[in-house]
C-alpha cells in the first residue's frame, strides 16, 4: 500500500511540474523575459563578451551542427589530456595515478555524449580535479548540447520557409545558465541538506566500533550528483553511483533525484507544444512516453515481487538499499532507463529477469520515453516522422507534421537515426560474443552472462550508462568498443536531426484541411506507441528471446546457472 | 569556420570556470556554511575519535553487536559496490543458503522464513547503514545472552531499537529503518551505565 503511494506522488508531481518547467523553458530560448533573467542576465551578456559571441546572430543548420561537433571534439580531447595526467595536477588529494589511456578515451566519450557509462569507481581512480573540471563540466555542456540540439530542430519545424535555426552559442549558454545552473544549485543544497556530502577535504581514517580501519572517502559530491541527475547524465562520484549513502542518503533525497532525472526532459515536451502553439501536441507526446512508462513499470513491479524459484524468494533485496526497499528500486530503474540517465540506486544485474529486460527495453527502443535532455524530444520526433510517414502511405496522401511535407530526404535522415543505435547493439554484441576478449571478463553464466553484453552495448548505443554490473568492462577490448559506441549512438542521431531540421526549416506551412493527418489526437498517440514497440520489438525481440526470456523461463523451472 | 573553432576554444574555457570551478566551490561554501556536520560526511566522534560515519555502514560479526547487512566490500568503502550477481546465479544461491544458515543457528531460529531478506542478501553500495526493525528485533535474545543483560537491561534494548526506527520520511517515502552504528552505540552505553 505505501509502496502504491509512494509510485503514484511520484507520478503526479511529474505531471503537475513539467508543463511549469516547459513553459519557462519555451520562455527561455525564445529570448523572452522570464524569473531567471534578473538573477544571471548579467552572466549571459558576460560570457558572450568573454567568447565574442555576437547574440543576435543565427545561423543555418551546418553551421550549427559544425559548432556542435567541434566544441564536444574539444571536450573530448580536454577530458583525455586531463585523465593521462591528474598525478601531476593540484587537488589529487589521495595521489591516484594517471589514468590509463583506454579508460580516459572511454570515460572522455562517455561524459561528453552524455552516456557516462563508468569503467571506474570514482573514489579510487579520479581526482577531484578530474570530477570538477572534466566530469562536472560535461555534465553541465553535454546536456546543454542536446537541449540546444532539440531546440534547433524545434525551430525547423515550426519556422516558415526560414534558413536559420539559431545559434548553438546562444542556446547552449542560455540551457547551462538559466536552465541547468539554477536547478543544480538548489538540487545541490537539498541534497547536503539530506546528507550527502561537500568537501574538499581528505578521505578520513575511522576506527569503527569493533575496532577496525576504515577509510571514509569525501568530495565534492553533491554539487556533481545534482547535475548528473539534472542532465540525464547518471556517473556517479562513487562507484555505488545513487545506491552510495553519500550520494543518496534518504528516501527523499531518493525521491528528488528521480524527479530531477526525468523532469527537464518531460518539460521539453512542453517546450516543443509553446513552439508550435499547439498543447495538444506536446499532450499527446506526453501520454505516448508516459502510458509506455507505465507498462515498462508495471511489468517491472510485477516481476520484481514475483517468486524466484531457484533463490526461493519472493522481492529479493540483493543489490538493494534497506531505505529505498524494492518499489523505490523498481521506480528508479525504470525511470533512469525511460530517461537517458543511468544513475542507478539498486544494482541492476540482480533484479528480476524480467525487471532487468524492461529496463534493457527503455534503452533500446531508443532512449525516447522522455529520454535524454533534448536527446529524448528529437528522438521521438523522430519516430513522429517514421509514424506520419506510414500513416500518409496507409491512405496514400503526402505525409505532413505541423503542416510541412515530410518527403524522401527527411525520411532517409530519420531511417539513418534509428538504425545509428540499433547497429551499435546488435552488431557491437555479436562481435563481442564471439571473440574471446569480449567473454573474458563475464561474471555470471547462462543467459544472463549474454544479458550483460547485451545490456552493456544497449547502454552505450542508447547513451545511456547504466549497465548490469558484472561485466568487467576496464579492458582495451570493452573501452574501445563502448566508446566507438557511444560516438555513433549520439552523433549518428544529431547528424541527421540537424539535417531534417535544415531542410524542415526550408519548407512552406501548408494550412490544415480536413485531409490533415492530425497528430494531436488519441487515434495518434496509439499509432505513435504501435510504432515504436514494432519497430523496436521487431529489431530486438530475437535477442530478448535469448537473454532475459530464455533466463525467466529457466528462472521459474528453478535451474540456476 | 576559424571564427567558430575560437568561440568553441573559448566557450569551453568559460565553461570550465563556471561550471568546473566556481559552481563547485561556491556550493562547497554554502554546503560548508549550513550544514557543516553533514557536507563533511556525518562523521561521529567517540572521546575526541572518529569511530565512523552515521551514514556509512560497518561490519559488525561480534555476537555482542547487532549485526549489518552483508556487503561484498566487508564495508571497505574504497570503492564501493555490490555483488552484480544474477537472479539464476547458482554462486548467490549457495552465498544465501549459507547466509541463511548461519544467521539462524547464531539468533537460534528454528523457522528460517522469518529471517528478514536483507540480512541474507548483500546490498547495492556495500555500505547499507540500515536493517529494517524486524532484523534488529531478532538478534536481540543473542546480544542479550552474550552480554549477559538481566531483564531491565534487555528490556532497555528493546527501548533504543523503538526510539532509533526511523519511519517513512514525511509517512509515505522509503522504508522503516534503524541505523546499525547507531544502535551499537546505544548498546555500548547501556554496559556502561549499568
Amino acid at each position: 500500500m505505501n509502496d502504491a503511494i509512494q509510485l503514484i506522488i511520484f507520478l503526479l508531481v511529474l505531471i503537475a511540474i513539467a508543463p511549469l518547467i516547459g513553459k519557462f523553458m519555451a520562455k527561455v530560448f525564445m529570448g523572452e523575459n522570464h524569473i531567471m533573467k534578473p538573477v544571471f542576465g548579467w552572466l549571459e551578456k558576460m560570457i558572450y563578451r568573454l567568447t565574442g559571441i555576437d547574440s543576435n546572430e543565427e545561423c543555418n543548420w551546418t553551421t550549427y551542427l559544425f559548432g556542435v561537433l567541434l566544441f564536444n571534439l574539444y571536450g573530448i580531447v580536454f577530458l583525455f589530456l586531463l585523465q593521462m595526467l591528474q598525478a601531476f595536477l593540484p587537488l589529487n588529494n589521495e595521489n591516484l595515478p594517471n589514468v590509463s589511456w583506454h579508460l580516459s578515451i572511454n570515460t572522455a566519450v562517455s561524459f561528453v555524449t552524455n552516456t557516462n557509462w563508468q569503467s571506474y569507481s570514482g573514489e579510487n581512480t579520479m581526482s577531484y580535479l578530474v570530477q570538477m573540471l572534466g566530469l562536472t563540466v560535461q555534465n553541465f555542456v553535454s546536456a546543454g548540447t542536446g537541449i540546444s540540439v532539440a531546440i534547433a530542430l524545434i525551430r525547423g519545424l515550426t519556422r516558415k520557409t526560414a534558413d536559420s535555426l539559431g545559434s548553438f552559442w546562444v542556446d547552449l549558454t542560455r540551457s547551462v545558465i538559466y536552465v541547468l545552473l539554477p536547478l543544480a544549485i538548489v538540487l545541490t543544497f537539498l541534497l547536503v541538506g539530506q546528507g550527502a556530502i561537500q568537501t574538499f577535504s581528505h578521505s578520513i581514517k575511522a576506527t569503527t566500533l569493533q575496532g577496525t580501519e576504515q577509510i571514509i572517502p569525501l568530495g565534492p559530491a553533491a554539487s556533481q550528483i545534482a547535475i548528473k541527475q539534472l542532465g540525464t547524465n547518471g556517473g556517479g562520484f562513487f562507484g555505488a553511483n545513487s545506491a552510495h549513502p553519500f550520494e543518496n542518503p534518504t528516501p527523499f533525497s531518493n525521491f528528488l533525484e528521480m524527479l530531477a532525472l526525468i523532469i527537464i526532459s518531460a518539460g521539453l515536451v512542453f517546450t516543443y507544444g509553446h513552439y508550435a502553439r499547439s498543447k495538444r501536441q506536446a499532450w499527446a507526446i506526453f501520454l505516448t512516453m508516459f502510458i509506455l512508462l507505465a507498462i515498462g513499470l508495471g511489468v517491472s513491479l510485477w516481476s520484481e515481487y514475483s517468486h524466484n524459484t531457484v533463490l526461493n524468494i519472493s522481492g529479493n533485496m540483493e543489490g538493494k538499499e534497506t531505505r529505498f526497499g524494492i518499489a523505490n528500486s523498481v521506480l528508479f530503474s525504470v525511470i533512469t532507463t525511460v530517461t537517458s540517465c543511468g544513475a542507478v540506486n539498486a544494482m541492476h544485474d540482480s533484479l528480476s529477469p524480467l525487471s532487468g529486460m524492461v529496463s534493457m527495453f527503455n534503452i533500446m527502443l531508443g532512449e525516447i520515453i522522455f529520454g535524454g535532455v533534448g536527446s529524448g524530444l528529437y528522438g521521438i520526433i523522430i519516430f513522429i516522422l517514421l509514424t506520419v510517414f506510414i500513416a500518409g502511405l496507409m491512405v496514400g496522401r503526402t505525409p505532413e507534421f505541423l503542416g510541412k511535407k515530410v518527403e524522401a530526404f527527411e525520411m532517409k535522415m530519420t531511417i539513418l537515426a534509428i538504425l545509428a543505435p540499433s547497429i551499435v547493439i546488435k552488431l557491437f554484441t555479436a562481435i563481442a560474443c564471439s571473440v574471446p576478449a569480449g567473454l573474458a571478463t563475464l561474471t555470471n553464466a547462462g543467459p544472463h552472462g549474454f544479458s550483460e553484453i547485451l545490456y552493456a552495448f544497449s547502454s552505450a548505443g542508447g547513451n545511456n550508462g547504466s549497465a548490469f554490473g558484472a561485466l568487467g568492462t576496464n579492458n582495451i577490448f570493452y573501452n574501445m568498443m563502448l566508446a566507438s559506441g557511444m560516438i555513433i549512438g549520439r552523433f549518428g542521431i544529431i547528424v541527421p536531426v540537424m539535417a531534417i531540421a535544415g531542410s524542415m526549416a526550408k519548407k512552406r506551412i501548408t494550412p490544415e484541411s480536413s485531409g490533415t493527418f492530425r497528430t494531436d489526437n488519441w487515434l495518434f498517440v496509439m499509432m505513435l506507441i504501435s510504432i515504436i514497440l514494432i519497430v523496436g520489438g521487431l529489431t530486438f525481440f530475437p535477442a530478448m528471446v535469448l537473454g532475459p526470456i530464455v533466463e525467466h523461463f529457466l528462472m521459474n523451472l528453478g535451474v540456476g546457472f | 569556420m576559424k571564427a567558430q573553432s575560437i568561440i568553441a576554444l573559448k566557450f569551453l574555457i568559460v565553461m570550465i570556470i563556471l561550471t568546473g570551478l566556481l559552481y563547485p566551490v561556491v556550493m562547497t561554501d554554502i554546503a560548508q556554511l549550513t550544514y557543516p556536520s553533514k557536507s563533511n560526511g556525518s562523521l561521529i566522534l567517540k572521546n575526541g575519535k572518529i569511530i565512523g560515519s552515521e551514514l556509512i555502514g560497518q561490519k559488525f560479526d561480534s555476537s555482542v553487536y547487532f549485526w549489518s547487512r552483508p556487503s561484498i566490500i566487508g564495508y571497505n568503502p574504497v570503492p564501493s559496490g555490490a555483488s552484480n550477481y544474477g537472479p539464476t546465479s547458482d554462486t548467490l544461491k549457495k552465498l544465501v543458503e549459507s547466509r541463511r544458515e548461519s544467521f539462524a543457528g547464531n539468533n537460534s531460529i528454528t523457522d528460517i522464513s522469518t529471517i528478514p531478506k536483507e540480512m541474507v542478501f548483500a546490498s547495492a553500495s556495500g555500505l547499507d547503514p540500515h536493517i529494517s526493525p524486524e532484523a534488529a528485533l531478532i538478534q536481540v535474545d543473542r546480544i542479550s545472552e552474550a552480554r549477559k543483560f538481566n531483564t531491565n537491561q534487555k528490556d532497555k534494548l528493546f527501548e533504543i531499537i523503538r526510539e532509533l526506527t526511523e519511519a517513512p520520511q514525511f509517512f509515505f517515502l522509503g522504508q522503516e529503518r534503524v541505523n546499525v552504528l547507531m544502535l551499537n552505540i546505544e548498546i555500548d552505553k547501556i554496559d556502561e551505565n549499568n
